[in-house]
């Protein structure tokens, strides 16, 4: 008996000892448990109630589990028992009643928490709301900043910045196969399906950078399809989003000129665009300002000459059945080539 | 040679070993021909086991070299292309090879035992399905081997594994092996609705059925009324692939989530496919050990039938992240919640059984208990998917694997480990080793929770599914690596039960008929049970017939015994109808199983194969059902009521 308690309380050790260290953990880069936002912050609030309510249950019913095989251990085995006790039946029909009883009426706490949290995510006031529509490809994000003034759209991937605080009015659709959009520190997952738009709202009060991950299965580099959400403070947002919109001059610079010759001429301008020249194609991400990104190749790689460089010449090696080919440029093309794509500031 | 671990009031029968009435009614034919054209419940149920759990070590190897790719960060081990496919391949082989069919196939060799019959209604369909299940499975297997394993994801998704981004034959195996699984789950599902209805022993009415008969029957129509769902998506698909219809294509008009609510609609209920026969089994398990009868029989029936109807509610909640409108969230939240509530009810009646019995703690036993942990823990977390708000953030992260494999390991693979060690002793004769039982249980209990817990933690530091490796910067390779440890200890338990096994298949133990002092009629029978398992038929006047002091009223004689004859009964109060020949072991059933295998996998390739595949399998299925004079007129002959003796 006692040395069964004992392996009860190791076992029970163990567990906290696991959820400690699981704890003490770095802070992960993208995380539902730490809401920057209040949409994630009602999902939020929503776990730790679950969490509680279910921890109880959980604690309950094991615990009568054992309790219920301690009580009277028989390890002989007797002759058995056909239960017919009436008295005894009566108790048991009347404990597993209220047992029951219970559980319905929790159960319906929590649906009801449920309902009343999703309410509150759909009234996230939206009046002024930003407009970005963004599609899903296999693997990166196609991301348009919308406007009434045709002239003020402006087109951009796998880096999204918002302004802090105000809304974001996010319109989702997908090219090829289904997606999912998700930023955990901001909001809940929402699908981009092929031939259908769905919308979701989302919100960033603190400034910072979040990271988000396509959370529906969509292939060879679906492990690599990550996005930024940039929360820049209003002014700041307002300065990135002029200078999204300008288009890059014409270069000066002789070894950036036959750079943007270089890309104009070869397979590059079959699926990028690069505002300002010929390059036009839409089939990859668009180029115009790349070297403002922090990123490469949907968050795969960081933004570094040497990491362009590499990337331009093998993507496959670092995402292998992405659709970029390998770009196999003589040294006096590939160095403008590259110089070209370091200006797009 | 132990006669009894535990004494029951069955006891008070002559030893079943030495009774006549129990001799086999006939020697069966050996050798491969034997072997091929049997028609046995027992042996077509053994085989089915021994496949179902080889299904399960390879799917178990699948899911090892997962762990071992996703250990550390960025590891190189296995590439995405060859990811995809193990991870899909892993998925199928448990849902579609393993789980569903082993659970399946335990109704195959118990269900006729239990109900003290003499075989299983329509045997010689069962032994076709079990050949048509081998080959689906060995077909999938050789493209895997081959790299053409199916790559989109166990649920498929188009248009990922439509014909524009499915590109090859892979997806085209995965819809091919649906129907080699749908045909054999379904008609196991028919021949176990009709053994249930129409061979119980005359006596056993309806409320006398035992729980784990109940289970198997509740899931059996679950299957009839799910199976068809998906057998109408994978054939679209199919369709879509091979001969360029747009079910799924939404530039002509069709949409990619008809395929999410076609396969879900199964799918869910499928999930309750694998739980509920373990609910049997566990509801078998706890009286024996608890040394009484299991406490709310009505109430236990009742929330098995609820289980299978609710179960038909909830697919959505697979789908909540693809926009749903309010009413229809509120709708399979709440119904998601509410299915909760019959397994409550059958937890707190399991419970109130230990409660008051006197519990004698045996390795069967000590399965359930891990499963009472386990499966509580992620019946607990599946109420936070249900709840749509957290899904968006829980949905399609390792938040969810953590709970799938909680109520799918814990739900159904502990109480069948359970259910192996309570049985084993029946089916071979032979007692499992209880040392080397402890170890695997408390081997695979520690490793599952050191491998799945972890993962609760890592789906809500963001890190999604079916990814195949992820950066060092996320954080998430400590826990990884704490999951793989666990996949390793649970490795090495499912290796020492296979030792137990072959160890005691060689020198175990031997068990006499009633090892445990069992509660139904399987364990009146010697172990294991001889061809065509009795001569006479019980008649039962108790639910507990081993149990109670007159819980054998009797014996019905003079059924024929070449061919075996069984008693047909009544439909709820098992009142003896007619007498029923059983057909004779033929080769038909495999000949047109193979036949049937041509087919199925020539459509692959060409629709043509649909239209000249079919002729051998007439052929093969006429001669099959080709009636024989001299049996029709045996049968004619013996058409006449049963003598009951001694009722």
């Amino acid at each position: 008996m006692t040395r069964r308690a004992g392996r009860v309380r190791a076992l029970a050790a163990g567990a906290a000892s696991l959820a400690v260290a699981a704890a003490a953990l770095a802070a992960p880069a993208q995380s539902a448990l730490d809401p920057a936002g209040p949409q994630a912050a009602h999902i939020h609030s929503l776990w730790h109630l679950m969490l509680a309510m279910c921890a109880l249950v959980f604690v309950l019913v094991v615990a009568a589990a054992w309790i219920a095989v301690l009580r009277h251990r028989d390890r002989a085995g007797g002759a058995p028992e056909l239960g017919d006790d009436p008295g005894r039946d009566r108790r048991l029909t009347r404990n597993v009643g209220l047992a029951t009883a219970a559980s319905a009426v929790g159960l319906l706490a929590l649906v009801v928490a449920s309902v009343a949290t999703d309410r509150a995510l759909a009234g996230l006031p939206h009046e002024d709301a930003l407009h970005v529509e963004i599609t899903g490809h296999q693997w990166w994000w196609e991301v348009r900043y919308d406007d009434k003034d045709a002239s003020k759209v402006f087109d951009t991937a796998n880096e999204i910045h918002i302004p802090v605080g105000r809304t974001v009015a996010l319109t989702l659709k997908a090219d090829d196969v289904i997606h999912s959009f998700w930023v955990p520190n901001l909001h809940g997952k929402k699908d981009l399906i092929p031939g259908r738009t769905n919308t979701t709202m989302l919100r960033a009060d603190a400034p910072g950078v979040y990271r988000g991950q396509c959370a529906e299965f969509c292939g060879y580099q679906h492990a690599w399809m990550g996005l930024l959400v940039v929360a820049d403070p209003p002014d700041e947002y307002a300065r990135w989003e002029d200078a999204q919109r300008a288009t890059p001059p014409e270069p000066t610079d002789a070894t950036i000129a036959e750079g943007r010759r270089v890309f104009e001429s070869t397979t590059c301008a079959m699926c990028h665009a690069v505002q300002g020249t010929r390059a036009n194609a839409r089939r990859a991400p668009d180029l115009t300002h790349l070297a403002s990104r922090r990123t490469l190749a949907a968050v795969a790689l960081d933004n570094t000459p040497g990491n362009l460089a590499a990337w331009v010449q093998d993507p496959q090696r670092f995402k292998p059945g992405s659709n970029m080919p390998p770009v196999q440029l003589p040294p006096e093309q590939l160095g403008p080539l590259l110089a070209f794509l370091g200006s797009l500031k | 040679m132990i006669d009894s671990v535990l004494p029951g009031r069955g006891d008070a029968f002559p030893s079943p070993t030495e009774d006549a009435r129990v001799a086999p009614l006939a020697v069966e034919r050996r050798g491969l021909v034997g072997f091929l054209a049997t028609v046995d419940h027992k042996r077509i149920g053994i085989r089915y086991i021994v496949t179902g759990f080889a299904f399960f070590v390879l799917g178990g190897t699948l899911a090892g070299l997962m762990r071992l790719q996703l250990a550390v960060p960025e590891n190189g081990l296995i590439g995405p292309d060859r990811y995809n496919q193990i991870f899909t391949m892993h998925g199928t082989t448990m849902m579609f090879l393993f789980a569903v069919p082993i659970m399946a196939s335990m109704a195959v060799y118990l269900v006729p035992l239990m109900l003290g019959t003499r075989n299983i209604a329509f045997p010689r369909m069962v032994a076709y399905s079990y050949w048509v299940y081998v080959i689906g499975g060995a077909m999938l297997y050789v493209a895997f081997l081959l790299d053409v394993g199916p790559d989109a994801g166990w649920f498929s998704y188009v248009p990922l594994a439509g014909p524009q981004y499915g590109v090859g034959k892979r997806s085209d195996f995965w819809a091919q092996l649906i129907t080699f699984t749908e045909v054999s789950g379904l008609l196991v599902a028919v021949a176990i609705v009709t053994t249930t209805f129409r061979l119980r022993a005359p006596g056993m009415t309806i409320e006398r059925i035992p729980l784990f008969v109940w289970a198997m029957l509740a899931n059996m129509f679950m299957t009839m009324a799910a199976m068809p769902s998906v057998m109408s998506a994978s054939t679209a698909l199919i369709l879509d692939r091979l001969v360029g219809t747009h079910f799924f294509n939404p530039a002509e008009g069709g949409d990619p989530l008809l395929w999410q609510h076609l396969f879900w609609f199964f799918g869910h209920p499928e999930v309750y496919m694998i739980f509920v026969p373990a609910l049997g089994i566990v509801s078998a398990i706890v009286p024996t050990f608890a040394r009484r009868t299991q406490f709310g029989y009505p109430a236990m029936v009742i929330s098995l039938v609820a289980t299978g109807f609710l179960s038909f509610a909830l697919w959505v909640h697979h789908m909540f992240a693809t926009a749903i409108p309010d009413m229809g969230k509120g709708f399979f939240t709440a119904a998601s919640m509410v299915i909760a509530i019959p397994t409550a009810v059958q937890l707190f009646c399991w419970i109130a059984t230990l409660w008051t019995g006197r519990v004698v703690l045996r390795t069967p036993l000590w399965w359930i208990l891990g499963f009472f942990f386990i499966l509580v823990l992620g019946g607990l977390t599946g109420l936070m998917l249900a709840s749509v708000p957290l899904d968006y953030q829980i949905h399609d992260t390792y938040f969810v694997v953590a709970h799938l494999h909680y109520v799918l390991i814990g739900g159904a693979v502990f109480p069948l480990f359970g259910g192996f060690y309570y049985w084993f002793p029946k089916a071979t004769g032979r007692m499992l080793d209880e040392r080397l039982g402890r170890w695997n249980f408390w081997l695979f209990f520690i490793g599952f929770n050191v491998a799945f817990f972890p993962m609760h933690v890592l789906g809500l530091w963001g890190m999604p599914r079916r990814i195949y490796t992820y950066s060092a910067a996320m954080g998430w390779g400590t826990l990884n690596l704490v999951a793989t440890l666990g996949a390793l200890l649970i490795v090495t338990s499912v290796a020492l039960f296979i030792v137990n096994v072959a160890r005691s298949l060689r020198s175990g133990e031997k068990a006499g008929a009633d090892p445990w002092g069992g509660e139904t009629l399987e364990w009146r029978l010697p172990s294991p049970p001889a061809f065509g398992n009795l001569q006479s038929i019980p008649v039962v006047t108790s639910r507990s017939p081993m149990w109670s002091p007159e819980g054998i009223a009797g014996e019905v004689r003079g059924l024929a015994s070449q061919p075996v004859e069984v008693l047909v009964t009544s439909g709820l109060d098992a009142h003896p109808d007619h007498r029923l020949s059983m057909p004779s072991p033929t080769l038909w059933p495999f000949v047109a199983a193979i036949f049937t295998s041509i087919m199925f996998i020539g459509s692959i390739f060409t629709p043509w194969a649909v239209v000249w595949g079919t002729i051998p399998i007439v052929v093969a299925m006429t001669a099959w059902f080709w009636p024989k004079r001299g049996e029709v007129r045996r049968n004619r002959a013996l058409e006449k009521a049963p003598r009951l003796e001694d009722a």
